[in-house]
């Protein structure tokens, strides 16, 4: 019993530990994802996060300690997002071909996102600060912290808005895209990029690799068009 | 192989210096998928041993995501209050957000396909 003590002590102030967790977890995540034949319910990365953050609570092990170990996979998010380069350059050609309807598609989806979470929210009964928080939340969490920032939110709200919509987009957003017979994979990447950023991009580079080039675009003009004009809406707005 | 991480790190740390400089509101990664894009426009191809790493990283695109998902367990008590109202909206946003960008933009791709045939590339046959 001690020597488990000493050991449990050593390992769980080594990176190695929540390092290993998270691979182990997220292995676990998409063999429940393929087992079901991609099925967008089973996201990998919500049963990953669902199936740590109970380990975490159940260990009683903080955040930080998690993190110090997690954070080499973390570390990672910046380079793979330059590397979006490489699947936009393969399909540039269909990308210039439809310029003016991506930026129009993705303008409207910015004002969208932003507008019917805000609507929404004040129809329920959202303060102002709530209010403010959720209307970055398609965007890019470094982005999106910003901007609630600039505007008056919360930051770290925002933080955990960005993952859920990331998540639920990921999840919702294929069986919706079916439903209303979307089948051009343009057009299925390039909202599933506006509405939930990365971890949609992720889904959509998981189906179809002009999908994933699409949806890369739109995270990034997303999070560019939502700095910009989100804080002239909230100035008409309030 | 390790030329071509070095570059993708590169195009990263001088996004993030262009906006440590400029106070631009996109982060670092995105300018540097934007860099790196210019560069591959300039040089004219995609050397395979780049499209290899870049194909590793996006394979595991999921994973990366993980770290910062475990996040919402510092900020649960933040939802609290309010989390019927932030759920709802939430989910309902996402939704007609997905709507409305896909039905948008593939409405808008059907007009621009159908009327004009492209002038500098005619494509044989278009589906």
């Amino acid at each position: 019993m001690n020597d488990l003590q000493t050991i449990w002590v050593y390992l769980s102030a080594s990176p190695l530990l929540h390092l290993t967790l998270t691979l182990i977890a997220f292995q676990f995540g998409m063999l429940c994802y393929r087992t079901s034949g991609f099925n967008p319910m089973l996201n990998p990365v919500a049963i990953a996060v669902v199936l740590i953050v109970s380990i975490l609570f159940a260990t009683g092990t903080k955040y930080e300690t998690y993190f110090d170990g997690a954070q080499f996979v973390h570390f990672l998010l910046g380079p793979a997002t330059v590397a979006l380069a490489i699947p936009l350059y393969r399909h540039f050609e269909k990308v210039r071909r439809s310029a003016l309807a991506i930026v129009s598609s993705i303008v409207v989806g910015s004002m969208t996102a932003a507008l019917s979470a805000m609507g929404i929210a004040w129809l329920l009964g959202a303060s102002q600060q709530t209010l403010v928080s959720l209307a970055p939340k398609s965007v890019t969490a470094p982005v999106a912290m910003g901007i609630a920032e600039q505007l008056g939110g919360l930051p770290s709200l925002t933080a955990v808005l960005v993952m859920v919509t990331g998540i639920s987009g990921a999840m919702l957003g294929p069986p919706l895209l079916n439903l209303l017979g979307v089948h051009n994979w343009a057009a299925r990447g390039l909202a599933m990029g506006t509405a939930s950023h990365g971890i949609g991009t992720a889904r959509a580079m998981h189906v179809n690799e002009i999908a994933g080039a699409f949806a890369g675009l739109a995270m990034g003009l997303n999070a560019l068009a939502t700095a910009i004009l989100l804080p002239l809406l909230l100035q008409i707005l309030f | 192989m390790l030329g071509y991480l070095t570059l993708i790190f590169s195009c990263q740390l001088i996004g993030e210096l262009i906006v440590a400089a400029t106070g631009l509101p996109v982060p670092g990664p995105v300018i540097g998928m934007a860099l790196l894009f210019a560069g591959l426009s300039i040089w004219g191809s995609l050397p395979t041993e780049l499209a290899g790493v870049a194909d590793h990283l996006l394979a595991n695109l999921s994973l990366l995501f993980v770290p910062a998902g475990v996040g919402v367990m510092l900020h649960l008590s933040l939802l609290g209050r309010e989390l019927v109202s932030i759920s709802v909206a939430l989910v309902a946003s996402t939704v007609i957000t997905v709507a409305v960008t896909a039905l948008l933009m593939s409405k808008l791709s059907e007009m621009a396909d159908k009327p004009t045939v492209d002038e500098d590339k005619p494509d044989g046959d278009a589906a």
